[in-house]
């Protein structure tokens, strides 16, 4: 699929993406609208810039994966897979509807595009870790690419698979943490600490970069800076803010999984409409 | 009558299939020597992903290596690789119908030393109330290195339970196994037992001991558990005066379930072997601890005679 480097174009994807999240939210129902806003700048930048893959043909096998370890998030993932063009942006108005190609969490079976199921918090990490060891099996030159949660990586399967990427040496695996320092019920330092980050990382195995999770120019940096890392796995630290782009909701646990009334639904639209 | 030990058939089958399908993988949790998932290793160390005492992670990463086009063959204890990985195997590998193949080893009360946080009696419930899910019980060497086969053949998750112990071979040798009939292993006339596992041999030693009783038994295995072949079930019952089930398994949601589904509307008294809604516990011999939990060929005899009697009292 055609990329861009072009900050200004990924940044204007960005709030696209941003928009299709908050009217796939709607009025009066509940969504995941500050992790899916959270993780929306790097989700641009991966599927706009950074992977190597062709809407025209999700099975291509030498392309390059994203699993969305905190599949609550779904909503980003498909805002971001229907403007590549794997399913009609039409689609995005039946999200979570009976019968629905969008599930309320990832399913590779129900949408095109998406590579695994997750949403089984602690899971997608070591999914990503089997299938970036398959790939390495037939020597194909496709990455893995990991979304995880600060609140998911309490689950201890997230440690289990740092040790087993280490231990593999998986460096066609880059993990991405979105740092957005809420889990569902309020403040990570408070309700369950899941830090030191960067520490416990490097502990595990792991070569670890701290980037500004909505600055794109560092995104892309960071995501390149991957690349030229070897004989280890990478975990990419984004620092973000969970809800952002949508003022009422940022850094509010309440818009982890809430829901919009209508005038805050029209004030978001607003923050993304051009 | 021949032995062949099942944990050793299935190590040596995956063995040959890997020579065969370079897509076939191997993991691990650190029971190597005991699920002889060993074999493997030494023979395609490049295949084999050992993953540590990490039974979540493993089965996860088999997902993920299925989603690379690898046929991954998991390997635990069968309480762990069932109740550990219960939640891995439902929602990264069954909802999406994943290739992946779970094998639970010293399964039942076989691993009789260990005592009942190793001993697996609820394994086959769980994984057959999992949409999707094959679960399959050979009932000996022959059937083990069959089914290993099969499984490798055929697309999905499956789970096959394997017993600990040497078990008589009472399958053929030859010909592929195909998943789903129940198969005959002794024609009957009175009452028919339906057996998985180590249970069929011992409900052909009931059949030999009961026919010498003026009672004649039929036996069948079924060693598909899921999908079950309800037509066929009630075929092998039809006619019978009394139907008995044998399993080294909870009686909740294991063969006699699988049996009693089968057959609703079927007016045929009906008993089960198996374990009552209790764990296992350790013991200094397999043989004393499935006596002790009404698991030998006694016990099935005894169950047909006691059903055989009831059809009788109603018929009075």
């Amino acid at each position: 699929m055609q990329t861009t480097r072009d900050i200004a174009e990924l940044e204007r994807i960005a709030r696209r993406i941003r928009l299709h999240i908050v009217r796939m939210m709607g009025v009066g129902q509940k969504g995941h609208l500050g992790g899916s806003c959270s993780i929306a700048d790097v989700v641009t930048a991966l599927y706009f810039s950074k992977m190597r893959h062709d809407p025209a043909d999700p099975h291509w096998p030498d392309r390059d994966r994203f699993l969305l370890s905190k599949g609550h998030a779904a909503l980003v993932q498909y805002a971001a897979l229907a403007e590549c063009g794997y399913f009609p942006l039409s689609a995005l108005e039946t999200t979570k509807a009976l019968g629905s190609i969008l599930q309320g969490h990832p399913d590779l079976k129900s949408t095109p595009g998406v590579e695994a199921n997750t949403g089984s918090l602690g899971q997608g990490l070591s999914i990503a870790c089997g299938l970036a060891a398959g790939l390495r099996i037939d020597g194909r030159p496709s990455c893995v690419y990991c979304a995880v949660g600060d609140g998911e990586i309490a689950e201890g399967q997230i440690w289990e698979a740092a040790m087993a990427a280490a231990h593999f040496k998986l460096d066609n695996l880059t993990a991405v943490l979105d740092r957005n320092r809420l889990m569902a019920t309020g403040p990570i330092a408070e309700r369950f600490e899941t830090g030191p980050l960067g520490e416990k990382w490097r502990a595990f195995g792991w070569r670890v970069l701290e980037i500004d999770g909505h600055d794109m120019a560092a995104i892309l940096g960071a995501l390149d800076a991957a690349d030229d890392i070897r004989g280890r796995p990478k975990m990419i630290i984004a620092h973000t803010i969970k809800g952002c782009g949508v003022a009422f909701a940022e850094n509010r646990a309440a818009f982890h999984n809430g829901m919009l009334d209508a005038a805050q639904f029209e004030e978001a639209c607003r923050a993304f409409e051009d | 009558m021949g032995k062949q030990n099942p944990r050793e058939v299935y190590g040596r089958t995956l063995v040959q299939m890997g020579r065969e399908n370079p897509d076939i993988v191997v993991l691990e949790a650190d029971l190597g020597k005991s699920t002889m998932s060993c074999y493997f290793e030494e023979a395609f160390p490049g295949r084999f992903f050992e993953m540590g005492i990490a039974e979540a992670n493993m089965t996860s990463f088999a997902a993920g290596l299925s989603l690379a086009g690898k046929i991954p063959f998991t390997n635990s204890f069968a309480v762990f690789a069932a109740g550990r990985a219960y939640d891995q195997i439902r929602q990264g590998i069954a909802i999406a119908g994943l290739n992946v193949k779970i094998v639970g080893s010293s399964a039942g009360l076989s691993d009789y030393g260990d005592g009942s946080t190793h001993q697996a009696v609820e394994d086959i419930a769980i994984m057959r109330a999992i949409p999707n899910m094959t679960v399959l019980v050979p009932a000996d060497g022959n059937e083990t290195r069959k089914m290993t086969r099969a499984m490798a053949s055929a697309t999905g998750p499956m789970y096959m339970r394997l017993n600990r112990d040497d078990l008589p071979d009472i399958t053929p040798a030859e010909g592929i196994y195909e998943i789903g009939p129940p198969q005959l292993l002794r024609d009957g006339r009175d009452a028919v037992v339906f057996a998985c596992g180590m249970m069929a041999s011992l409900a052909l030693e009931a059949a030999g001991t009961l026919a010498a009783r003026g009672v004649s038994l039929r036996v069948v295995n079924v060693s598909t558990l899921k999908p079950a072949e309800d037509e066929a079930i009630r075929r092998f019952a039809a006619g019978m005066r009394a139907i008995v089930t044998a399993e080294e398994h909870s009686l909740i949601g294991g063969l006699g379930n699988v049996a009693a589904e089968a057959m609703k509307g079927m007016a045929i008294p009906m008993a089960g072997v198996g374990i009552a809604d209790r764990f296992g516990q350790s013991a200094w011999s397999y043989d004393e601890l499935l006596n002790a939990y009404g698991l030998t060929a006694g016990h099935i005899e005894a169950a047909v005679i006691d059903c055989l009697g009831r059809r009788s009292r109603a018929e009075e």
